[in-house]
């Protein structure tokens, strides 16, 4: 394809690259990266906050509006089967890429809103006065914030598993935290802002060792890490659909089945009840239960079209693609002046200061050129004060970014140094 | 490494008069008996600014600024700083009032002369996510002085 090669080319005249620039062999398939910013070729680093969408993905969602519009499980009308055959196919996907059934799936907006429906539903059903939560040091607020909330209403305790200076998790420290008293250890299997990755088998052994179950935060893993529940052996995985290349608004729980079918109901309405009477109603089985309302219908279906779409490809060329990116990245950012990069990343993002330079100024001058990074604590504050800094900002990789990306970022730092003279 | 028309985007971004400022940062630090203080955050990234005053028969007679943030809320608090001293709050607020409505007022339209070196934050009216940076020192001014009517 050869969509972007005009300004690539135009790219290519300005700088003199070396090594020779190796193009992805999947940024074709994303349109977004057609796009020409303040006069210069995207080079997009940001995917860590959200991916970017493949033209599949793109086709089913409009799909779903000129041909399957009706709501789904409930009408008996062409649109509503076509929705509902469509919507019924993803949950299949989805299933398929965790190793899971169909029935531990619980559809949600995000990662957030499932790692809050097991703190509102399991947490309130288990967590007692003198129980206690761990999460990791590690954590985005949103596998931070509802243990928080859980522990301050049920008069339970919140415990820290602290890492070390390189923001890899403790787990003799972890190890030590772990007694009867422990219920739940929440933790994120591919850290948002150090990159390094939680082993979730060892943790989840000595969890469950301790009679505690474990809840993976997947929101960063999921796009570029084999996830297989049965493998990891966790208890509920949570993950973001727009962080796997799907809409905004769509998000999976999957959770044990026999966890999910004593909990219970969390948010209630239509859709999670069996039957309904004026004093009372009896809930569905799950996931159903857990599914209250119209769900995002056409992002769940785009999140399908996502799996489907990346089951097109070699995952294996992926992932070797990615690795080689990231430890360039990572190098190359570490040998720039006044660079830090925070913690050892081992996959996908780079979080990294400049000295005299806050983020912000950093992230608003190379996006002059072209280049889309992160800037501030994203959403793991607590992380960044771990670290010895108040802010960072963080480069993140997906399949469709290349060397010329790194290039790009590289030169934008630069002219960092320029602009603030 | 960048386009022209970026480039000059930039360039109006960071003034030398911000540059300046963020790096030479005027009234920085705290006051002994300040007689007001509020401290205010950017939620876009967590950065934190406190903004001490000591007023006496209504007139700013000391203030400073303290906190972490960038370029442009480093600068606009210290400008904001060296305009207020020695005025009376009801200057004080309305100068805040002028300079909040500037900021967020369209890119072309012309800076108001009473802003003094405030106009030099017209180019942040490009960057609609960074117009709460150069806000957020005057913000906190208009936090401390609040409960003094």
């Amino acid at each position: 394809m050869t969509q972007c090669s005009a300004a690539a080319r135009r790219y290519a005249d300005h700088v003199d690259l070396a090594p020779a620039p190796r193009p992805s062999p999947w940024r074709h398939a994303f349109p977004a990266l057609d796009a020409v910013v303040h006069g210069r070729r995207l080079a997009y680093l940001d995917s860590a906050s959200t991916s970017l969408k493949p033209q599949a993905v793109i086709d089913a969602v409009v799909r779903v509006f000129t041909h399957q519009a009706g709501n789904v499980h409930r009408g008996v009308h062409a649109l509503s089967e076509a929705a509902t055959e469509a919507f019924d196919d993803a949950r299949g996907e989805i299933a398929r890429f965790l190793g899971a059934r169909d029935d531990e799936i619980v559809l949600t907006r995000g990662t957030t809103e499932a790692l809050n429906l097991v703190a509102h539903s399991w947490g309130r059903a288990h967590v007692g006065p003198g129980d206690v939560v761990i999460a990791t040091a590690l954590e985005h607020h949103s596998n931070l914030v509802p243990w928080q909330v859980l522990c301050a209403e049920r008069g339970a305790t919140l415990k820290i598993a602290p890492i070390n200076d390189r923001a890899r998790l403790d787990l003799a420290a972890l190890a030590a935290l772990l007694d009867h008293r422990v219920k739940l250890v929440a933790v994120s299997q591919l850290s948002n802002v150090a990159g390094t990755i939680a082993p979730i088998a060892e943790i989840v052994a000595l969890a469950h060792a301790a009679g505690a179950i474990v809840v993976v935060d997947g929101a960063q893993a999921i796009a570029h890490l084999p996830v297989d529940v049965a493998q990891l052996g966790c208890d509920f995985y949570a993950f973001s659909g727009h962080k796997l290349f799907a809409p905004t608004g769509t998000g999976v729980l999957w959770g044990r089945r026999a966890l999910l079918a004593a909990m219970p109901a969390w948010q209630t309405g239509g859709e999670m009840v069996a039957s309904v009477d004026y004093e009372r109603a009896r809930l569905r089985e799950p996931p159903y239960r857990f599914e209250a309302g119209t769900p995002n219908i056409a992002g769940v279906i785009g999140l399908g079209a996502a799996i489907r779409y990346l089951a097109t490809l070699d995952r294996a060329a992926i992932a070797a693609h990615e690795a080689r990116l990231h430890a360039r990245l990572r190098d190359e950012l570490a040998a720039q002046p006044g660079v830090r990069v925070l913690g050892a990343p081992e996959a996908a993002v780079v979080a990294f200061t400049v000295a005299g330079v806050h983020p912000h100024d950093l992230a608003t001058i190379v996006d002059r050129a072209g280049v889309a990074i992160r800037s501030g604590h994203h959403c793991a504050e607590p992380l960044h004060h771990r670290l010895g800094v108040d802010a960072s900002a963080r480069a993140s990789l997906a399949l469709y970014n290349d060397d010329a990306d790194i290039d790009q970022l590289i030169a934008g730092l630069a002219h960092v140094r320029e602009v603030l003279r | 490494m960048t386009e022209p028309a970026a480039r000059s985007d930039l360039d109006n971004l960071y003034q030398a008069t911000i540059v300046d400022h963020d790096r030479a940062p005027r009234h920085a630090g705290t006051l002994v008996d300040p007689t007001h203080q509020a401290t205010i955050d950017n939620p876009l990234c967590g950065d934190v600014v406190t903004v001490q005053a000591r007023v006496v028969d209504g007139v700013v007679h000391e203030v400073a600024f303290d906190g972490r943030g960038c370029a442009l809320s480093r600068a606009a608090a210290s400008i904001m700083t060296t305009m207020v001293l020695g005025h009376d709050l009801a200057a004080a607020r309305a100068l805040a009032a002028r300079f909040e409505s500037f900021v967020q007022s369209a890119p072309d339209t012309a800076p108001p002369a009473e802003l003094g070196d405030l106009t030099t934050f017209a180019g942040v009216r490009r960057f609609r996510s960074r117009r709460i940076c150069a806000l957020l020192g005057f913000r906190a001014l208009l936090a401390a002085v609040a409960s003094d009517t």
